[in-house]
């Protein structure tokens, strides 16, 4: 016999029974009665954000640190409709999220009520599906539903809607087991003929690259192991996108570092060279490929993706295989095992020695200063002395971001939170709150711009409040960098609106908070700095002030092919054409 | 620090024979088979408006009442590439159970219904009722001074009617859009 209970009540029972610990909220007037059921139990913690956007972002980070779906808690209109950025956010990435929204009543819908939204049309486009549940005894099956589409497939936010007479009314309990089962099932194993037409082709390979992205992460740990397996054993250099870092480890003897607009020199130029690319659990993104008219010319290429829509959007390939990463791999692996572990090596080695000669080029190489900390110095800085440590990494967007991913070393999956698709200023800190809360005893540091950290700095009350130890490490140009480094390339150096004037003492904002804030600007005082914010317990804001006008580079201006990158200041000029100007 | 790098694309670029504004169009009859649930059409529609593709004509109805299913039937154009994303895309709306392009799955037949109000005296209004019968439309309203026809047959069909009646007092003309299926088994 299924035991009747209140909807709000079914609400707290489904998320137990799918094992969430920790719900990320901010009560209103659509959703107390949840509130209320969250109140008489203690099997869920509930973090109380301080603006619904934060809830999203930390629910990613909890997400994209631990593998496990966040879960979010908001009301109904604005408290749905600040939400929405986060859910495009994990749309785009890839993060599995349930967002549970109040609504109305019922019998209120269409009125325009107070605080009414038409949250399922407002979030249709910017999650993987969703609900309006108009009856409690569908409650339960429609949780249990969303969980399993957001964490099955290519993985992503679903909402859930529920109008307050919805909680308030009694049901029976449906169990996982009890409840209908959903026809989406995505296929995971990989087509068998074409993982062998790619092994083929594979052992062929006389200037072989792997092109991993974040569907290696999505897939779990397991992927990350194989991956390793793989190059490990073909010797294949490889290269990652922004989401796909820490699958295989930066200090790896094949590591490229990372590809695309920002990308290495080596990276980007293996991939223009290379005569066999392996796509695992990428997209071809137009961060990745620049302009796709010439990209990767001569190359056979193979695309591993759970995403059958992701097969030739942008890029045409050789060989598409869709399924899980990680079954894809195995497969993969077993094929060419069992066809004798064939490379070719001697022509391997020389594309090696091709690859070492683009490395040499050093083009992570900047100009350092005495007077001023320059922003990739402050980063080595932070990577040298927290290597060793049991460390996560988010960031905001931006410059910053990219430096992050540039000269701090990634070499475990699931360690580096960042908005790539989607490039959200204002993630960092909310994220690194929900990576907190999931490690508890881990560091966890937020790379941030000074303007990216305004965005959502509401959120220091959160760790304040929770006591979570995030380092905001916060790179202040008074920029907005990387507009500026665009208004610098393509507008004429007309620096339009791209400076934060007015710009609050982060010291005293995070004794405001009731955090600790360190000022450091002299090069000489940073690792003082950091060692002071790493030992302090609890939140800290580190104000490191940066040079203002450093460039990020190398770069690949918009509207040019991978080998067309520029690496310095020198060579900006007319780098970009007017073709290029239109695009992003 | 300058790299000497070649510049520009090379030849047998992945795109070399897919510039999609040299591409032709085509157009595609799609047959969408749906969970009947609340907003499923939404969803559907959300997709070509959001992601720029077109929809030529669009019918839908209820077609399995208990098992709550609803057939789609898309006319779109768009070049081969697009056919297949709009195709990929579709199938990733979790309740679309199936998506058939009938245009390549094989032969299929294509049917639209249209009513025409054709208003006119004397010798046009005895040409249309010739003309009616001739593509074998059926008069579902008369009045002294208009008719009402009933053609159903193919858009091009259709297409022709229209073209044939506008001269003899086409007023208002309401069409139903592609239902399609493939044929035999």
């Amino acid at each position: 016999m299924s035991r009747e209970m209140t909807g709000a009540r079914i609400v707290i029972e489904a998320l137990i029974e799918q094992g969430v610990d920790t719900v990320f909220g901010y009560p209103g007037g659509a959703v107390l009665p949840i509130y209320d059921a969250l109140f008489q139990q203690n099997d869920i913690k509930h973090i109380l954000v301080r603006h619904e956007q934060g809830a999203t972002h930390a629910a990613e980070g909890y997400a994209r640190s631990t593998g496990k779906p966040g879960v979010v808690l908001v009301t109904s209109g604005p408290g749905a409709t600040n939400a929405v950025t986060g859910m495009t956010d994990a749309l785009m990435d890839s993060i599995p999220m349930i967002v549970l929204t109040g609504q109305v009543p019922t019998f209120m819908i269409g009125n325009d009520a107070f605080q009414e939204a038409d949250t399922v049309g407002i979030t249709r486009p910017c999650t993987k599906h969703n609900w309006l549940v108009k009856d409690t005894s569908e409650l339960a099956e429609t949780i249990h539903q969303a969980f399993h589409i957001a964490t099955s497939g290519r993985p992503g936010p679903v909402l859930v809607d529920i109008p307050k007479d919805v909680q308030f009314a009694s049901a029976p309990y449906k169990t996982k087991a009890k409840a209908p089962t959903s026809h989406y099932n995505p296929q995971v194993k990989g087509d068998l003929a074409a993982i062998t037409r790619a092994v083929e082709a594979f052992e062929q390979a006389e200037r072989p690259i792997i092109y991993s992205g974040g569907g290696v992460i999505n897939s779990g740990v397991g992927a990350s192991q194989l991956l390793r397996e793989l190059v490990a054993g073909s010797d294949a250099p490889i290269t990652s996108t922004l989401m796909g870092l820490g699958a295989y480890p930066a200090s790896g003897d094949n590591w490229l570092g990372m590809l695309g607009m920002h990308g290495t020199v080596e990276a980007n130029l293996a991939m223009h060279d290379c005569d066999y690319m392996l796509c695992v659990g990428a997209r071809f993104d137009d961060r990745i490929t620049g302009r796709t008219d010439a990209f990767s010319p001569d190359s056979f290429k193979v695309h591993m993706d759970i995403d059958p829509s992701s097969i030739n959007k942008i890029i045409h390939v050789d060989v598409p295989i869709i399924g899980d990463i990680g079954h894809i791999l195995e497969d993969f692996l077993k094929v060419w095992k069992a066809r004798g572990r064939k490379t070719k090596s001697a022509e391997i080695k020389k594309w090696w020695a091709q690859i070492k000669g683009w490395q040499a080029t050093k083009c992570l190489d900047y100009r350092n200063s005495d007077e001023l900390i320059k922003p990739q110095h402050a980063l080595e800085r932070l990577e040298a002395l927290t290597k060793n440590m049991d460390r996560y990494i988010t960031t905001e967007v931006g410059q910053h971001q990219m430096w992050a991913a540039q000269y701090l070393g990634f070499n475990d999956p699931h360690r580096f939170m960042t908005s790539g698709g989607l490039g959200t200023m204002g993630y960092g800190l909310p994220a690194s709150i929900g990576v907190q809360v999931a490690h508890p005893d881990a560091l966890v540091v937020n790379i941030a711009g000074d303007a990216s950290f305004l965005m959502n700095m509401q959120e220091m009350g959160t760790a304040a409040q929770f006591n979570l130890p995030v380092k905001q490490f916060i790179l202040n140009n008074e920029r907005l960098g990387m507009v500026r480094q665009w208004q610098q390339l393509l507008h004429g150096e007309r620096y339009s609106q791209s400076w934060s004037q007015s710009l609050p003492d982060f010291v005293k904002l995070a004794e405001a908070f009731g955090a600790k804030g360190i000022l450091v600007s002299d090069p000489a005082d940073l690792d003082e700095a950091i060692k002071e914010m790493l030992a302090h317990d609890g939140p800290v804001i580190l104000d490191c002030l940066v040079e203002k006008h450093e460039n990020c580079f190398p770069m690949i201006p918009s509207g040019k092919a991978h080998n067309e990158m520029i690496l310095t200041d020198e060579e900006t000029a007319d780098a970009i054409d007017a073709m290029g100007k239109t695009r992003v | 620090m300058t790299l000497h790098l070649k510049k520009g694309s090379s030849r047998k670029s992945a795109y070399d024979l897919k510039n999609p504004l040299d591409e032709q169009l085509e157009t595609h009859t799609l047959a969408v088979l749906v969970d009947n649930e609340a907003g499923v059409l939404a969803r559907v529609i959300g997709l070509f408006s959001g992601r720029g593709y077109n929809i030529d004509s669009l019918t839908v109805a209820e077609t399995d009442s208990k098992g709550h299913r609803s057939r789609i039937t898309i006319v779109t154009t768009g070049t081969p590439a697009v056919i297949e994303q709009i195709k990929a895309q579709l199938g990733l709306i979790i309740p679309v159970y199936k998506v058939n392009d009938l245009t390549v799955d094989g032969p299929s037949v294509e049917r639209e219904m249209a009513l025409l109000k054709v208003a006119g005296k004397g010798e046009k209004r005895v040409e249309a009722m010739r003309l009616a019968d001739i593509f074998r439309a059926n008069v579902v309203d008369t009045t002294l001074e208009s008719f009402i026809f009933e053609i159903t047959g193919t858009p091009e069909k259709i297409d022709a009617f229209t073209d044939l009646m506008r001269p003899l007092g086409l007023v208002d003309i309401a069409r139903t859009g592609v239902s399609a299926l493939s044929r035999g088994l």
